[in-house]
């Protein structure tokens, strides 16, 4: 993200028209998208093969899946980070794929991305409320005085008050839950139409993953956003999305409505995800159908 | 029979400035000879800490400030040098959470072997090149890999595999007792799956006893047959797992298996544990769990309730230990240590 874009009009300090339906929010349309990449000895790995999918506008999905199935290359893709090699990514009239540097910047206002690692995904020698201004200074073109107000707002969106106690913390201050909360937080603060989130709670405690996902579904829901959510956490898709898509090697394997698909799964691999979930309440004693069986290598 | 019991555990960090930070506090346990015991709670309440402590791996600023730790007969709490490297052979390992940080990045796997094939060879005894590699070879069998991986280096090997290779490791010295901490923590599920079937299987075949750390009750209660609940540095339950599951008697264990549900299920709600756990390097008063607790009275906010017989097993609880009493009829000769040996307020 460039920093340099210090509101170059000052009639761009606009209250920014926030949470009123934006009508012209369109589609993300995955087109048969294949990514592969050239391994280390020069042969061809396909990480993504032939996979389209669509996310309507405050629609929830979620795309499951266990390591190396290719969930993080499809967030690199739709969130321009990786071009396809073949097929194409489409944000209305859009074509990320083909972005500018300048288009790309652009594209970023209206799809955010929340990463998997707090403690990776904010600069430890900045303060929570410095990571919350920059994306209002830089996309919305904010003053600072507003873009303050704007952090406080974001601080109380993501239950973090009061909002004047979190503001001047450094990451390393915080919890992982928390951080992972200011993480969203600057997600939100350009006021973006899709967030991907890709395994955003899987580095967080148990006991604080309920919060988070309550608060994403919540978000979606009040601000019609739209919503990717990267899992290979099957209980945590049932909560936060409608559909689901289950991936495996790079291919989609089944898709549906995300309930029915877990209670009703068709493709043995959704069988054998379902099956390995670490369920309390799968007494110990009642067996778990031999998908344990399933080699690590 | 008694394998481990520790007793009056304390363990504190000592930072460079600033106060003690104490992780584990006053805890009492006993394993016995080929249990498999699971010890949970959310990052930061002790467990690893825990876990370094009863097999003798703190390292500064980790300090074991008091308690007694007996292995077999001995008290291995203060021995030190030549002599705790004695008792490891055939007594106590720890895997290390995420295989991949407990591995030598530019060693291949065969000289990891090598070195606690070294470092623990009887006197006089030597062994060649072809002996350790068919000692390693025939461990990573134990832990399903082939002997191949020997030569392989640990960017070579996926996380499962990593994670496998530690456990091979720690079963090189025939250890009586294994501590876990977080072995699956960083594997996706399918992958998880595997290793904890494979733990499994080796606990039961070769009938070591096995300490299990993990933040997740779901895999802990799959596997095991009794939990120790960690909350801010202190066992505040101690139950069979069956028990556990579907009778839990502290309010802080309510909450973690409120944590999960079934995806399946028609209707899926989710709660988490609204707060977060006191910050250790401060004096405590009364229960530790008191502000995120639902039942919190005002004794509560006073005592720090000591571990007492409830049920099968222990609970430090004051309003459960007191509706139980009231309840009467209730086995209190059934399990469970000593009261006195409980904890250090006595109502």
């Amino acid at each position: 993200m460039s920093a340099d874009v210090e509101s170059t009009t000052p009639a761009g300090r606009r209250p920014a028209a926030r949470s009123a339906p934006r009508a012209e929010v369109p589609p993300l349309v995955v087109d048969g998208v294949t990514k592969t990449y050239r391994g280390r000895r020069r042969e061809q790995v396909v990480a993504v093969d032939d996979v389209s999918l669509t996310i309507a506008p405050g629609a929830a999905v979620s795309l499951v899946g266990a390591s190396g199935s290719g969930k993080s290359t499809i967030a690199k893709l739709i969130t321009g980070l990786e071009r396809p090699t073949s097929g194409s990514v489409r944000f209305g009239d859009v074509q990320v794929g083909k972005l500018s540097r300048g288009g790309l910047r652009e594209y970023h206002h209206r799809v955010q991305m929340v990463f998997q690692d707090p403690y990776g995904a904010l600069n430890p020698l900045h303060t929570v409320e410095y990571t919350l201004a920059r994306p209002c200074v830089n996309f919305l073109g904010m003053s600072a005085r507003d873009a303050k107000q704007r952090v406080d707002e974001l601080l109380e969106t993501v239950g973090l008050t009061p909002p004047e106690q979190f503001a001047p913390k450094l990451p390393h201050q915080l919890s992982g839950g928390q951080r992972q909360r200011v993480v969203i937080a600057r997600a939100l603060a350009c006021e973006p139409s899709l967030i991907v989130a890709d395994e955003p709670v899987s580095m967080l405690d148990v006991s604080l993953r309920a919060g988070v996902l309550t608060l994403l579904a919540n978000l979606r829901l009040e601000r019609g956003l739209s919503l990717l959510y990267i899992t290979h956490d099957l209980l945590s898709a049932r909560v936060v999305s409608d559909d689901i898509l289950v991936l495996h090697h790079g291919r989609i394997v089944e898709r549906g409505v995300t309930k029915d698909v877990l209670q009703h799964p068709q493709d043995d691999y959704t069988v054998q995800l379902i099956n390995a979930i670490a369920n309390p309440y799968a007494a110990p004693g009642s067996t778990t159908p031999s998908a344990g069986a399933t080699k690590d290598h | 029979m008694t394998l481990l019991s520790a007793r009056d555990l304390n363990v504190a960090y000592l930072p460079a400035r600033g106060q003690r930070i104490w992780s584990v506090r006053d805890v009492d346990l006993d394993l016995a000879e080929g249990e498999f015991v699971g010890l949970v709670g959310e990052s930061g309440c002790g467990k690893s800490t825990l876990g370094y402590a009863l097999t003798r791996m703190l390292r500064p600023p980790a300090r074991l400030e008091s308690g007694r730790i007996t292995f077999d007969g001995t008290d291995i709490a203060t021995l030190s040098g030549e002599e705790l490297r004695r008792q490891r052979r055939n007594g106590f390992a720890l895997v290390l959470q995420s295989g991949m940080n407990a591995l030598n990045p530019v060693r291949n796997v065969s000289h990891h072997f090598g070195d606690i094939m070294k470092a623990h060879a009887r006197e006089g005894e030597s062994s060649t090149a072809s002996d350790l590699s068919e000692r390693g070879a025939e461990l990573l069998g134990k832990v399903e890999l082939e002997p191949d991986v020997l030569e392989r280096y640990p960017h070579e090997l996926s996380g499962g595999m990593r994670q496998r290779v530690a456990i091979a490791l720690a079963l090189a010295l025939e250890p009586r007792l294994i501590v876990f901490d977080e072995p699956t923590t960083a594997l996706d599920v399918i992958v998880q799956r595997a290793v904890m079937q494979t733990i499994k299987d080796l606990q039961r075949q070769q009938k070591f006893t096995a300490v299990l750390i993990s933040h997740d009750l779901g895999v802990v209660l799959e596997a095991t047959q009794r939990v120790l609940v960690m909350y801010a540095g202190r066992i505040v339950e101690d139950q069979p797992s069956a028990d556990l599951l579907t009778g839990p008697h502290h309010p802080y264990t309510e909450a973690l298996l409120g944590c999960y549900a079934d995806p399946r299920a028609e209707v899926v709600e989710l709660n988490g544990i609204p707060g977060s756990p006191p910050d250790l390097s401060r004096p405590l008063e009364g229960c530790s769990y008191n502000p995120r607790c639902p039942l919190a009275e005002q004794v509560c906010l006073e005592v720090d309730p000591p571990l007492l017989p409830l049920g099968r097993g222990r609970a430090a609880c004051h309003v459960r230990t007191r509706e139980d009493a009231r309840g009467a009829v209730t086995s209190n000769a059934s399990a469970g240590p000593d009261p006195s040996e409980g904890g250090s307020h006595v109502r």
